[in-house]
């Protein structure tokens, strides 16, 4: 990356991160037995994998893992240019399950609900948990996150940018001053 | 792209771009809720001045699936039979405010005419023996989702294709995707001049069995005088018409596609037609899919109004 970028997490802390977070997981849901992990596209979709792979490594539960793409259910689609569609890929039943939503970044809180109507028409979990590797304010709807790996006070003038080994062969979280 | 009126006008580029787009429609179609809210507020006007029913259905089934209302007006019945214009009927119907028509027409070049008079993204169901880019989209979708890429398939078109809306485009779509296509028709039923078509031809069905990965029928089209070339239908089955016996000689995994509606004994025996070969209905559910790509493309984001 450039110089004018500052790192906030590096790699190693990102794997730190991803680690405590999949203990609270565990924690919280006495094992994780009926938890499904659900990755936003497109950087939430390795995290969740991340996760689900250090739970393994825990306590050898394997959880299911899911992909949801939010291109049509965002509410700015007249702003924005017509996107490529990511999959969509719920590999159980949802009904009755904890849902664990993954994404990078929470920022204004529109991503998320627009990820909570694509669930709804999917199936109804018993409960919908938010996890996010960074939350950097600014929220415009009243959405918080269960799990964050670091809180990072931003200006709207900043831009907080996620990389992950399995998208951009590098891991890590930068700001940048716009 | 703010109209889809002919397949000539996609580059290999924008066909895959658009196949993509429709595989993750074909996902959202076999959900238990298969509808999302990409178009809610939206109007989507049909204006179907031939008669149709899978492909109008088919439109308004993509319209609702993503959420957008459908305005549909057909001329039986309608203020057509009183006489109005084209041009009026396209322009009482714009007033209505609909974001975007589907038309569908018997003469050439009548979608560009609506597309001019209205100033509104149009989609073309089909105009005369012209183009039908949407039949050839879903054609090379459903392909390409059995398949995968297209290069060096080998595909035969039997039928009427002088008459065919469909022959033209889906030949279209699958040349540019690098597809082999032969033309197969007794001569009267071949287009005049083919230097622009880039394809082969072929006089009668036996030529190509052994040799295509897909054989796709067309039906004799009656009401714009195909049926006026040939003796009898028994001697265009004997030449043209893929039977029980011929469906044999064809390859183990080839594959036989019909756009419909389709005349059972005639161009295709009704056991191949129902038969494991046959993309018939994954040609219709996946047009489904391949509407909401096109609809998707030119309601949502800069392009849209």
């Amino acid at each position: 990356m450039e110089d004018h970028l500052s790192q906030v997490l590096t790699a190693d802390d990102v794997d730190r991160v991803v680690r405590r977070i999949s203990h609270e997981i565990i924690e919280r849901h006495q094992g994780a037995k009926d938890v499904v992990l659900i990755g936003i596209h497109s950087r939430g979709v390795p995290l969740a994998e991340k996760i689900a792979a250090a739970i393994t490594g825990f306590d050898g539960t394997r959880l299911p893992v899911g992909e949801l793409d939010i291109g049509l259910y965002r509410d700015d689609r007249r702003q924005r240019p017509t996107a490529r569609l990511g999959r969509t890929l719920i590999p159980v039943d949802l009904t009755g399950t904890q849902v664990v939503l993954v994404d990078d970044v929470l920022y204004t809180g529109r991503t998320v609900r627009s990820a909570l109507d694509a669930l709804s028409d999917l199936g109804r979990p018993g409960r919908i948990e938010l996890a996010v590797l960074v939350d950097r304010g600014h929220r415009q709807l009243p959405i918080r996150a269960d799990y964050v790996g670091k809180n990072l006070p931003t200006g709207s003038d900043q831009r907080v940018t996620v990389r992950v080994d399995e998208i951009d062969d590098e891991s890590g979280v930068w700001v940048e001053d716009l | 792209m703010s109209s889809l009126l002919t397949i000539e006008s996609l580059t290999r580029q924008d066909i895959e771009e658009m196949i993509g787009l429709a595989g993750g429609f074909r996902e959202v179609l076999d959900r238990d809720v298969p509808k999302v809210p990409t178009l809610v507020g939206k109007t989507v006007s049909l204006l179907f001045y031939e008669v149709s029913t899978r492909t109008r259905l088919s439109f308004e089934r993509a319209a609702k699936a993503l959420s957008a209302d459908t305005l549909t007006f057909a001329p039986g019945g309608s203020s057509v039979a009183k006489g109005e214009s084209l041009k009026d009927t396209a322009l009482t119907l714009q007033a209505m405010g609909p974001d975007l028509m589907v038309v569908r027409h018997k003469a050439t070049g009548a979608p560009w005419r609506v597309a001019e008079w209205t100033g509104l993204p149009v989609v073309n169901a089909g105009d005369g023996a012209h183009q039908h880019p949407t039949q050839a989209l879903l054609d090379v979708f459903t392909l390409h989702r059995r398949l995968g890429a297209l290069d060096g398939l080998r595909a035969a078109i039997v039928g009427d294709i002088r008459h065919s809306r469909v022959a033209r485009s889906t030949s279209q779509a699958l040349v540019t995707l690098g597809a082999e296509v032969t033309l197969v028709a007794p001569r009267t039923l071949l287009p005049v001049d083919l230097t622009e078509w880039d394809v082969a031809t072929a006089d009668g069905i036996d030529e190509v069995l052994g040799e295509v990965d897909v054989i796709y029928l067309l039906r004799i089209q009656q009401e714009r005088g195909g049926g006026d070339v040939f003796p009898s239908i028994a001697e265009y089955v004997g030449r043209f018409g893929l039977t029980r016996d011929r469906a044999e000689q064809l390859s183990a995994d080839a594959l036989v596609m019909h756009p419909g509606p389709m005349n059972r004994g005639v161009e295709i025996d009704p056991a191949v037609a129902d038969g494991p070969r046959s993309l018939v209905t994954d040609q219709v559910t996946n047009g489904i899919a391949l509407r909401m790509a096109v609809l998707y493309s030119l309601l949502s984001g800069e392009g849209a109004a």
